[in-house]
């Protein structure tokens, strides 16, 4: 994928966008014109008090949430012209999540909560439990393949979701406060997880959080509040392509690319 | 997504919630079941019907005052016996033609006494219906003209009343004191509209008129020499019985006749009681439409879930469908088990036949299908476009 010696380019980008609620018909200005990029490669925090919307812009990035006004381009693609199909068959492809709250199947392997995204993507059982158990060696899991999320500890169920994001080879992780039910332990080690995720294979991770400590471990931190960027170490909105030093990605592929 | 996985699935949520599962199937269960026992019922008895009076012979005209239909109040009589000479010169020979006066009384023999429906007919009843005789004789002219006091005893009342003992040249008394001695005892017949023949007892109406009464008879039978005399013979009789008898309506009707509206009849009692049974399966389908909202609303972060990575509207919409359908249909084919075993003990253990239509069984299955894909599709169509957003947020 991404050439080192060649500029990044953008797997995210909004442009100017706002996001307007109406809850109990109080009207909730939840984002109120954000203009922000990703890199491919990139390692972003956003940080906010709750209520900054961050989540709001979260759900934007992950194509939960279409804006109100301005442009959300994934890839280059303008996703307010794409129809709810593509918009799933997008995040599908492009996107992994992590939540806070893992959100694993009960009733399910640790194999076939990893293999979820790639039954929407209409591929084979055998193939899916390939590329899922390769998926879950990545995390450190392989010897927890038939384990039920209820059997697994905190850090081994977020592990489990993050080679579940992983599994469909996407350019960028989008974590949701993916350490707020862990111990600050066990929310160390899920760090030491992304960081290596977006160091060794070039995945981009944005991830947001209202710890501080975690949100530095991100080599870019973007404050949002009020429903505006506050401050952003990393800025390369409006401003052309990536500041600063940015390592770049050590190997060409991505992680769970298809060989 | 492809089908096989959505079946998966559903099968797994099923099992998950097997009490649940098992209940709201039981709804359907018992809907298709009711289904397949009524028709089973109602085809079973047109069945029956039609046996039973294909077994009455074949070229017999009824002749009936009033319009002959099931279903119309029947009218009193004005037909005599002598009508039987009087259209005998119409068809020609009045050996074929048989009356019949009919009523019920206590039939009395020593200690013994059982209800029975008492037949006042003539000589040639036995000949018109083809009635054969285990014992003794039938009815005389000279036993109508005389009004002697003699009976021909259908096979169960003779064994009620005299058990093993011939009973012919005994005697038996009829409505509290009347004697009459018994001439003869019917072979074993069966049953025709419900009503055993075997419990009927013959004597001749000239008796039967006195004893009652009356001066009537209440229907003419006629058997025509071939078939295709019966619609002259139809027009011919009823014209002379209303030149006869003047402002008077008649009507005379073959068994093929009667079949066809006596199987219209039926054909209606068994649609308006698979009709009733059907309610039941439509109550059934709002329970397994009610469950699959509160499937819907248990598995909401599962639905964000699978959202967020990646399913489309239509891949959650088939897996609740698919749900739905699998419920119903599973109940369904548990119904039809069911049903198809009630009929057949129906069958076996009481006088009410049963007959599976090899088809009844099929649209069940079909229907109940159809009634998941009807009543599962709300509930699918809520979870398909529930908002990811909002869904994972759900607690």
């Amino acid at each position: 994928m991404n050439d080192p010696s060649a500029p990044a380019a953008a797997a995210l980008e909004v442009v100017d966008v706002t996001r307007t609620y109406k809850m109990e018909g109080v009207q909730v200005d939840a984002l109120r014109g954000v203009s922000l990029r990703i890199d491919e490669g990139d390692f972003a925090a956003i940080l906010g008090p709750s209520g900054s919307g961050k989540s709001t812009l979260m759900h934007l990035l992950g194509c939960l949430d279409r804006p109100t006004t301005g442009m959300l381009r994934i890839g280059g693609q303008d996703v307010a012209k794409l129809s709810p199909n593509a918009l799933a068959e997008l995040r599908n492809s492009q996107i992994g999540f992590v939540f806070q709250s893992f959100h694993l199947l009960a009733r399910t392997s640790a194999r076939e909560n990893v293999a979820l995204p790639l039954v929407y993507r209409g591929i084979g059982r055998a193939e899916r439990r390939r590329r899922a158990t390769s998926a879950l060696a990545k995390v450190g899991l392989e010897h927890r393949l038939g384990h039920r999320p209820s059997q697994l500890s905190g850090g081994e169920q977020q592990r489990v979701a993050i080679a579940r994001a992983l599994v469909g080879d996407p350019g960028v992780v989008l974590a949701d406060e993916p350490t707020g039910n862990l111990d600050t332990r066990t929310g160390h080690e899920v760090m030491d997880l992304l960081e290596r995720l977006n160091t060794e294979h070039g995945v981009a991770v944005v991830l947001v959080t209202h710890e501080p400590d975690v949100a530095e471990r991100a080599r870019r931190q973007i404050h949002i509040r009020d429903g505006l960027i506050e401050r952003d170490t990393g800025a390369s909105d409006g401003t052309g392509p990536g500041t600063g030093p940015r390592p770049g990605p050590e190997s060409g592929s991505g992680i769970g690319r298809r060989p | 997504m492809r089908l096989g996985e959505s079946f998966r699935v559903a099968l797994e949520a099923l099992r998950v919630n097997r009490l649940r599962s098992a209940l709201t199937m039981f709804g359907v269960v018992i809907g298709v079941a009711a289904v397949v026992v009524l028709v089973a019922i109602g085809t079973g008895a047109r069945d029956l019907v039609q046996n039973e009076i294909e077994g009455l012979g074949s070229n017999i005209i009824f002749v009936a005052p009033g319009q002959l239909s099931l279903g119309s109040a029947p009218s009193i009589s004005r037909m005599r016996l002598d009508d039987v000479a009087y259209l005998g010169r119409i068809t020609g020979d009045e050996k074929d033609i048989a009356v019949a006066l009919n009523s019920g009384e206590v039939v009395r023999a020593g200690r013994n006494q059982t209800f029975s429906s008492i037949v006042g007919s003539n000589e040639n009843l036995q000949n018109v219906f083809n009635r054969p005789l285990r014992r003794g004789r039938y009815l005389s002219r000279t036993d109508v003209e005389t009004r002697r006091r003699v009976v021909v005893l259908g096979s169960d009342i003779a064994r009620k009343l005299f058990g093993d003992v011939d009973p012919v040249g005994r005697q038996v008394a009829i409505a509290g004191g009347t004697r009459f001695r018994v001439i003869g005892v019917f072979e074993e017949v069966g049953q025709t509209f419900g009503q055993t023949r075997d419990s009927e007892i013959h004597v001749p109406v000239t008796t039967a008129q006195r004893m009652f009464g009356v001066d009537r008879v209440d229907f003419i039978a006629i058997r025509a020499q071939s078939s295709g005399d019966i619609p002259r013979l139809q027009k011919e009789v009823v014209d002379a019985l209303q030149r006869k008898y003047q402002g008077e309506q008649f009507s005379a009707i073959t068994q093929t006749q009667l079949l066809g509206t006596i199987g219209k009849v039926l054909g209606a009692l068994t649609g308006v009681l698979a009709a009733i049974a059907a309610i039941s399966l439509l109550v059934g389908g709002v329970g397994v439409s009610n469950i699959m909202l509160v499937g819907v609303r248990e598995r909401t972060r599962e639905i964000g879930l699978r959202k967020a990575l990646g399913a489309r509207q239509r891949d959650i919409l088939a897996q609740f469908l698919v749900e739905a359908v699998l419920l119903t249909s599973i109940g369904g084919i548990v119904g039809i088990v069911i049903g198809v075993g009630v009929s057949l003990a129906i069958s076996a253990a009481s006088p009410v036949p049963a007959a599976i239509a090899w088809w009844s069984p099929a649209v069940a299955f079909l229907v109940s299908a159809g009634v998941g894909i009807f009543f599962g599709v709300v509930p699918a169509r809520r979870a398909g476009r529930l908002d990811p957003v909002i869904a994972l947020r759900t607690e």
